[in-house]
């Protein structure tokens, strides 16, 4: 047997060999990170053999901007608007997220007019996130109309996040023990009112693509994810459930009072795009149920935890006209709100999946270490076990029915 | 002799132009329509100096868009035309052409009016060619088409663009065979004539889309494929090829890939309207003679013309793609067979038909 000498210097020769072993007489080519499919900065090394993808190598990284090593550098509360660019599509969510695992750190309570607000939060972003989704899916097989309907209903909702927290984009609503402000007057009213004008219009939507024969034909059997391989590959959110594993975090570790609320979790049976895209759909039908039933009982009181002088700064009204408010706001404002020593980990189910983030405090108001679970990190893991067999144009329906963001995969 | 000739080119000019202008406007129609369907305004800005400053009336034709087709073909005209360095440059400059020019060349032969002589009743077609073997022609030329995106796919030397050729050669290719055998009938129905003007004469009672819906269907359904229209624009299907053959296409040379794809859909729905809708007559109303007639009869057939390009933009915006293999599966499992049981189908009927008579 003929062994081959490499210097250990001549790295890019082999490079470029181990690229043409991955080669062969196939095909190499790049999808992303700049291409109409990927949905953001993705870049998947795909191999073709004619048509049919042979193998499929996701390359992630391009967003990448260090957040979990940034949050170790600031206060809590400082790190709300970096968790905005995490799931770029639903913000709101993140933040909310994010405020809670830092509650569970410090063992608050807050009051149940801050959950129910936050549970409005989550919903809407729900059905931003997955608004965009189906959308984009629709835009993914090719039906570009079913996009430009979707859209129609999120810009709705970003004028509600506008009203709510005067940001459409980076909402950074949530403080560590509250919010930002409680909601405006007649805030609810215009939920209600943009969630009566989306039941139709998710309706349409259903209507459009759901029993359209080429939708089904491209979707039915595309993609398919295995209950077992589903779990062993941490997929999460839609995607899991597509594949009929009934796990909602809302349900079976519920946060947020989310107990108290009526809804149903939709679940696949056979894991391919068509089951993700009949999930998502129905769910966001159930947030628009949850939606309804918060602001129905939304409790009066304190938007914040009053009782954690340490953590929740006050209201500015008080800190301008008392001594002990005003050293409160201070030491909250430059030394962040105080931590117990400890560690904690918190999962929410955000639109796109379980989002974790993992605290691991020394005490004070800046974490020591901090790590995120992203879902579309997780869900993007399954694709090179997915991809192969497919067709080249089942590629985007793939990635489009995985609904993944890579602000969040990144971080 | 010389006269004759000077009036052949002069009419050929006005076709060429009245045809180009329909290709650029069919692109404002596709922008509207996909914007009414879609719940947009669509394109309402681009003015043109005096003719947009018109108090009324320029505000009106703003808002419709009208100056639109110009804004577009002069950016493709002023845009920096470049030559990529990995391409083959004679066939890839060659592309766009072969693509445009025969999709302009087999409306030569599309009969779009006709003339009757108020002294005698004759009625003769206003056509360029009134070729005796016209459908023949626009057979072979509009297959031609497919070389330009064969080798502008090639020609790029880059996958996405390969890959679009390749896909466009195989699918062009199945569907032209459907199209040929649909249209069969049409002519067995109407004597065996290939000239386009007797097929028009002979609906006009009864048009041939009701005597023979399936053939209308299959040929309706082939020209989506060969026209490379969603959902069958697996060429440059943008999801997954990014642009398909035309991905290192820029300025003038993509808009000659894109002027004449929306000919090919002018052009092609002419052949539908004038094989199935009766071209430019109307069942049971008798066009007066003379110019006010011919006229009207041009009229006629832009109506029908302009219903069937409608169809293609609604279909394109409605309707997701098919996949590469679904698409050569319906050519070859579903269209083929049904064409050719249609065309046995109409071979008996009118076998039997003459044998009645």
């Amino acid at each position: 047997m003929a062994v081959k000498e490499v210097s250990i210097g001549d790295i890019g020769a082999r490079a470029a060999q181990a690229d043409e072993e991955f080669r062969g007489d196939k095909m190499l080519i790049n999808m992303g990170p700049s291409h109409p499919a990927t949905h953001g900065v993705l870049r998947l090394k795909v191999e073709l053999d004619g048509e049919t993808v042979t193998k499929c190598d996701p390359v992630i990284g391009y967003l990448h901007r260090g957040d979990e090593k940034i949050a170790e550098n600031m206060t809590y509360n400082q790190f709300v608007p970096y968790t905005d660019r995490l799931d770029y599509i639903g913000p709101i969510h993140n933040n909310v997220t994010f405020a809670l695992a830092v509650e569970r750190l410090a063992n608050l309570d807050v009051p149940p007019r801050c959950k129910a607000i936050r549970v409005i939060c989550c919903e809407l972003a729900r059905l931003q996130s997955h608004l965009l989704g189906c959308g984009v899916y629709g835009m993914d097989t090719g039906a570009l109309t079913v996009f430009m309907y979707s859209f129609t209903q999120r810009e709705k909702l970003y004028t509600l996040m506008e009203q709510l927290t005067g940001a459409r984009f980076t909402t950074s609503y949530t403080r560590i023990g509250g919010l930002m402000r409680d909601i405006p007057d007649g805030w609810l009213g215009n939920v209600r009112k943009v969630i009566d004008e989306m039941e139709p219009a998710i309706d349409e939507i259903d209507k459009l693509l759901s029993r359209n024969r080429i939708f089904y034909d491209r979707t039915v059997g595309v993609g398919v994810v295995s209950k077992e391989d589903a779990v062993a590959y941490g997929l999460t959110g839609p995607n899991l459930r597509a594949s009929g594993v009934p796990l909602d975090l809302r349900k079976d570790k519920p946060y947020l009072g989310y107990d108290q609320y009526e809804f149903d979790v939709p679940i696949g049976t056979s894991g391919d795009c068509y089951d993700r895209w009949l999930v998502r759909l129905e769910e966001m039908r159930q947030s628009i149920g949850i939606i309804r039933q918060a602001i129905d009982k939304m409790p009066d009181g304190p938007y914040y935890a009053e009782e954690a002088k340490k953590i929740f700064a006050p209201p500015k009204s008080k800190v301008l006209t008392s001594m002990e408010e005003l050293i409160q706001n201070f030491m909250i404002v430059t030394e962040g709100p105080q931590m117990p020593a400890g560690e904690v980990y918190f999962e929410a189910e955000n639109p796109k999946g379980a989002l974790g983030f993992y605290i691991v405090s020394k005490g004070g108001g800046v974490p020591y270490r901090m790590k995120i679970r992203s879902p579309s990190f997780c869900n993007l893991s399954i694709l090179p076990k997915m991809m192969p067999g497919h067709m080249v144009a089942d590629v985007p329906v793939i990635l489009g029915s995985l609904d993944f963001v890579l602000g969040e995969c990144d971080r | 002799m010389v006269t004759d000739t000077l009036g052949l080119v002069l009419k050929a000019f006005i076709v060429i132009g009245a045809v180009m202008t329909m290709a650029g406007y069919a692109v404002l129609l596709e922008r509207k329509v996909a914007a009414r369907v879609q719940g947009r305004p669509g394109p309402n800005r681009t003015q043109i100096p005096i003719l947009g400053s018109i108090p009324v009336i320029g505000t009106f034709l703003t808002r419709l868009g009208v100056f639109q087709p110009a804004a577009d073909g002069l950016k493709f005209l002023f845009k920096e035309d470049p030559l990529p360095g990995h391409v083959n440059k004679f066939y890839y400059v060659l592309a766009p052409m072969v693509a445009f020019i025969p999709a302009m060349l087999t409306m030569t032969v599309l009969p779009f009016g006709a003339v009757t002589d108020p002294v005698s009743g004759a009625t003769s077609p206003i056509v360029l060619a009134d070729l005796d073997i016209g459908i023949l022609f626009i057979l072979a030329v509009s297959s031609l088409g497919v070389y330009g995106i064969i080798l502008g796919g090639w020609a790029s030397n880059s996958k996405y663009p390969f890959l679009g050729g390749v896909r466009a050669s195989a699918q062009m290719i199945s569907y032209e065979i459907a199209l040929g055998l649909s249209i069969l009938p049409v002519f067995l129905w109407f004597g065996g004539t290939l000239n386009l003007s007797n097929v028009v004469l002979g609906q006009s009672q009864v048009w041939t889309a009701v005597v023979q819906p399936v053939s209308a269907l299959i040929f309706l359904i082939a020209l989506f494929a060969e026209t490379n229209r969603l959902p069958f624009d697996m060429p440059e299907s943008e999801t997954d090829l990014v642009a398909g053959y035309n991905t290192e296409y820029g300025a003038f040379k993509f808009g000659l890939f894109f002027v004449g794809e929306y000919t090919h859909i002018i052009i092609g729905s002419g052949v539908f309207v004038v094989l199935f809708l009766g071209g430019w007559t109307l069942p049971f109303i008798t066009l007066p003679a003379g110019t006010a007639g011919a006229v009207l009869s041009v009229l006629i057939f832009l109506a029908k013309v302009f219903v069937i390009v409608f169809f293609f933009m609604w279909i394109r915006w409605t309707l997701p793609r098919f996949r590469y293999d679904q698409v050569m599966n319906l050519g070859w499992n579903k269209l083929l067979p049904l064409a050719v049981a249609n065309l046995v189908f109409y071979a008996v009927v009118i076998a039997v038909i003459e044998q009645l008579n």
